[in-house]
């Protein structure tokens, strides 16, 4: 039912599906690749790395999806994560007197950490579905206000967590359960709920509707403001989790941290198959599509076999192909 | 009424530029230095950053004929913007500029020099020679010649090293050519080099896959003390600490206090002082008020951090 009103005519396609294929056959022909260049790639060691690695850009990727689907942006994330890292670790050294360290400190860095990305994801929705300013201006523009607080809090240098505070809360990126990362955890909980929600709730319909056609949603009473709002807002809560998870493992932020998250999540979203222009979006896909781009730069490292110089390009190439790839099938129509 | 506003307000322009043309004329050995530095958006730029500032406030109390313009630029194009309008409108006699990128800035230093006012080029050159009165930088053949004898000195035949590379730059590049001589004979392995563009997160994914990829790993050149934070990160995530050091570079407070400290894992580092802004303002400002000659290259070496000597290169202050 939820399907014919989205109109999304890539989702009914007979036989085999290059666009719902092409992601998952790029996947597997990477990890293909990387088994044979090296022994290693397939060791528990390795693949706990790069999924634990891939935690903070996918769990940012999944609320982009969202954002995305909705036919919006959000260039800001990547900034806004170092602000709140930044936010984090200074309110969680200001309350080091009051609350010890232990696990009160924890929750409650959590909770600053939550809180931030909340209302940094609030202000980003207000300008955008209130006053109706483009998203895409309205996130460069907080995109260059992020980074430079960031650089500002942190006096041009670095941010630290105390050193006692940083060693208590170290597992919460490097321990994990049964043997699972943390971060992989969360990452996948993050995920399921997300794909739930977006196929199963009124408000990933209303997401697919307000991207498709504006208009339309609105006159099919869909609250087209609320649900813009929510999503940058869920992208905001989304930053920082990625933050609470991305803190314990070098226990900084500085200027430099989170630079270039934006693109990467808004590529992961893309290869995944969710329409740049909005309308159609799909979760799983952005897991592909993560997974897809923190595979490439594990390989590239494991492998040297090209120059240095030339990571960058073959990782655009390939982005490009997994596209490519997933075009093919829609083209046909 | 509104024209006699307009013209009352032109006539107060006027004595105001009066005034301050008769004040600037009265003291005319009263000197403006303008500094352009690339903004503070990592550690190290954040040091020199604080280093000028400290540097700037030292000389306006030490020399009260003297005055200053700080302005810091994210890119080429502001650092351009900036210099023209220290040199329209604030008057400068000297220009420090550590240029953002050389190409882009070279025609507009020139420009400067042209006007009859003194240059002084710090770290990173311009694209050609003999613009600047004075040139201040590091020494980047010689960290890494530095620290490539280290390692081939502490080393034995057959041991294996892997080495983060920072952006990849010509500056990179001398670094790393000057390591590789450095070490040629003595034996040691480099097993394999990779860009952490002097980045914790990046150099933390580079150190992870190595480590995947090489089981016998004696030792790291980090190149640079924030790649060797996310290194040293790495390496206890995999708990190996015990089999291999890591020598960073350029002198971060947080790992020479770990040197003062003794820490086995981190022997030495090697310097490339975000204080070398301070030389350069101190040498231009002592060139204008002195008769001491300044002109001509200063070169500042790259030394060696050892536990004993750490303390004279601490300084708990500096956000680097």
């Amino acid at each position: 039912m939820s399907d014919t009103t989205t109109s999304s005519p890539p989702s009914r396609r007979s036989g085999l599906n290059l666009h719902v294929l092409g992601p998952v056959l790029a996947l597997l022909a990477l990890i293909a690749l990387g088994a044979a260049l090296n022994g290693n790639f397939l060791s528990y060691g390795n693949v706990t790395n790069v999924l634990a690695r891939s935690a903070f850009i996918g769990i940012i990727a999944v609320g982009m999806t969202f954002v995305i689907t909705a036919g919006g942006i959000d260039l800001s994330v990547g900034s806004m994560a170092a602000f709140v890292a930044g936010v984090m670790i200074m309110a969680m050294n200001a309350m080091i007197p009051a609350l010890g360290v232990g696990v009160p400190l924890i929750i409650a860095g959590m909770g600053v950490a939550l809180l931030a990305g909340l209302a940094a994801g609030l202000v980003n929705g207000f300008l955008i579905a209130k006053l109706g300013i483009e998203a895409f201006i309205v996130t460069l523009g907080s995109m260059g206000i992020y980074r430079s607080l960031v650089t500002w809090l942190a006096d041009g240098g670095t941010l630290s967590l105390d050193f006692a505070a940083r060693s208590f809360y170290r597992p919460v990126y490097y321990d994990g359960l049964l043997g699972i990362a943390w971060p992989i955890l969360v990452f996948a909980l993050v995920a399921i709920l997300g794909e739930l929600a977006m196929r199963h709730t009124p408000f990933g319909r209303h997401c697919a509707a307000l991207g498709a056609n504006e208009q339309v949603a609105r006159y099919s009473a869909v609250k087209v403001d609320r649900t813009r709002m929510a999503t940058y807002v869920l992208l905001g809560m989304l930053v920082g989790v990625a933050t609470i998870m991305y803190v314990p493992r070098l226990g900084s932020a500085s200027g430099s941290t989170g630079v270039l998250w934006e693109l990467e999540a808004i590529a992961a979203v893309i290869i995944g198959g969710t329409v740049l222009k909005g309308g159609f979006g799909r979760v799983w896909g952005t897991v592909v599509g993560v997974l897809i781009l923190s595979l490439i730069d594990n390989i590239l490292n494991l492998a040297s076999i090209v120059s240095p110089y030339l990571n960058g390009a073959i990782q655009g190439i390939i982005v490009i192909l997994a596209v490519v790839l997933q075009r093919e099938g829609k083209s046909a129509d | 009424m509104k024209r006699r506003d307009i013209l009352k307000g032109a006539a107060l322009a006027a004595t105001l530029v009066a005034t301050t043309a008769t004040t600037s004329m009265a003291q005319d050995d009263s000197y403006t230095i303008g500094v352009a530095i690339p903004s503070a958006t990592h550690g190290f730029m954040g040091g020199l950053n604080y280093h000028a500032q400290d540097t700037i406030k030292r000389l306006e109390a030490t020399y009260p004929n003297l005055s200053f313009v700080l302005a810091t630029a994210g890119d080429a194009g502001k650092m351009v913007n900036d210099i023209e309008d220290m040199v329209a409108t604030r008057d400068i006699d000297a220009l420090v500029v550590l240029p953002f990128e050389s190409e882009p800035l070279t025609s507009p230093v020139q420009a400067v020099k042209e006007a009859g006012i003194w240059v002084t080029v710090v770290d990173r050159g311009l694209s050609v020679p003999g613009i600047e009165d004075l040139y201040v930088a590091g020494d980047n053949p010689g960290f890494g010649r530095t620290a490539g004898e280290y390692f081939a000195a502490n080393l034995n035949d057959g041991d294996n090293i892997v080495v983060l590379r920072g952006i990849p730059t010509t500056l990179d590049n001398e670094r790393v050519d000057a390591f590789t001589a450095a070490i040629d004979g003595s034996g040691v392995n480099v097993l394999d080099m990779q860009h952490g563009n002097w980045n914790r997160d990046d150099a933390f994914n580079v150190m992870q896959d190595f480590l995947s990829k090489y089981p016998d790993i004696d030792a790291v050149w980090a190149a640079d003390d924030d790649m060797a934070i996310g290194v040293l990160e790495a390496i206890a995530q995999a708990d190996r600490s015990d089999e291999m050091w890591v020598v960073g570079g350029a002198g971060m407070k947080e790992i020479i206090k770990r040197i003062m400290d003794g820490d086995p894992q981190l022997p030495v580092n090697v310097t490339y002082p975000p204080a070398q802004i301070s030389t350069a303002i101190e040498l231009t400002a002592l060139g204008l008020v002195s008769s001491t000659p300044v002109s001509g290259r200063f070169i500042i070496g790259s030394q060696i951090i050892t536990p004993e000597n750490a303390e004279s290169f601490y300084f708990p202050d500096s956000p680097f």
